[in-house]
């Protein structure tokens, strides 16, 4: 047995993850698709928010959904009901969606529909606001939600999740009147951590928010497809 | 308990590189990792997963050690270097300006390999 040698390599622990999520937005580069990553804690209407936003955008984009879920099938079924190719992705223990497994729900996504054919994907994460945040899937763009009833603190009490974040959601604003929340704070607290960010307060009740988030989506899909 | 992925990803990482050196003649001794403070890792559950991931395997005589790199931010407004604290919104402290430029924290990072050949 040789001396000891020490092997200075300088790779990101997640390298495997990362180079999988660069495979994956290649190919969502080649469908010309954009990717969507949305994430939140769970309740936070990530569902929801699909089946109201699905509703009009569906009449001018084809769009499709990776639903990721620990357990069960609930969201992905409830997401079918709209007539568009929603795959789920069952993640078992795991509390994240990684780019192996979004690279399965494409394989599968692929055996429903040429995705040549669709406009935008969009990846629903499992509820999570910790784990999420450090696994790319090779999404353009990602989203997350913050409802009022977690609280003010919650980009400081996560800062990684909404300091990766490009749009941020504030949800449930409808229950504003009824609750001791002070939304200048968790706008602040929002921009203590990330300044980019662009930032929507919506309703899944009143829809009071809806026509600025789907108007964000149209930009951006036409930017990407260069229309 | 995305430490569990984490060491998934770490260890196909350190195969990688093994089936490069010739995997049947090397020991592995110690993978040294660069950690930063402003990331979602527990350094503890990080050595405790791998710890248990790698028993019965032939990385099961290595040891991870873990350097914690400081988060340190950039002030937009006057340039200096600080340490973003929750307990101040992550602000300056000079300027009560927002955190901006991250300088350091966000290393998740294998430095190196320590290993022996037979």
């Amino acid at each position: 047995m040789h001396l000891p040698i020490s092997d200075k390599i300088e790779l990101n622990i997640l390298h495997q993850n990362s180079h999988q999520a660069e495979k994956n937005k290649v190919k969502f580069n080649n469908y010309n698709l954009l990717c969507l990553n949305i994430m939140s804690s769970p309740g936070a209407g990530k569902t929801r928010l699909l089946e109201i936003t699905l509703e009009d955008l569906s009449k001018k984009f084809h769009s499709a959904v990776l639903e990721g879920d620990m357990t069960t099938n609930l969201d992905a079924a409830r997401l079918e009901k709209l007539n568009i190719p929603v795959v789920p992705i069952t993640t078992g223990r795991a509390c994240h969606l990684d780019a192996n497994m979004v690279s399965g729900g494409l394989k599968l996504l692929e055996k429903k529909i040429n995705p040549d054919s669709l406009d935008i994907l969009l990846v629903e994460n499992v509820g999570n606001l910790v784990c999420p945040a450090e696994f790319e899937i090779g999404e353009h763009f990602k989203v997350a939600l913050l409802s009022i009833t977690e609280g003010e603190d919650k980009p400081l009490k996560y800062p990684i999740m909404f300091r990766e974040a490009d749009l941020i959601l504030i949800t449930k604003v409808d229950l504003l009147p009824h609750l001791n929340f002070d939304i200048n704070e968790l706008k602040s607290n929002i921009a203590s951590t990330n300044h980019k960010a662009d930032v929507i307060e919506i309703s899944s009740v009143t829809k009071s928010g809806f026509d600025l988030w789907q108007d964000w989506i149209s930009k951006k899909i036409l930017k990407f497809k260069n229309i | 308990m995305h430490e569990v992925d984490m060491t998934k990803c770490l260890i196909l990482s350190v195969e990688e590189w093994a089936e490069k050196k010739n995997k049947k003649k090397i020991v592995v001794e110690k993978i040294n990792l660069k950690i930063g403070e402003f990331t979602c890792v527990e350094p503890i559950s990080l050595i405790n997963t791998f710890n248990a991931a790698v028993l019965g395997s032939w990385l099961d005589s290595s040891e991870i050690t873990i350097e914690t790199i400081p988060f340190e931010g950039k002030c937009s407004k006057c340039n200096r270097l600080y340490f973003p604290k929750k307990e101040n919104g992550y602000k300056s402290p000079c300027c009560n300006f927002n955190l901006e430029e991250i300088i350091s924290g966000r290393e998740l990072k294998i430095a190196s390999i320590d290993f022996k050949e037979n």
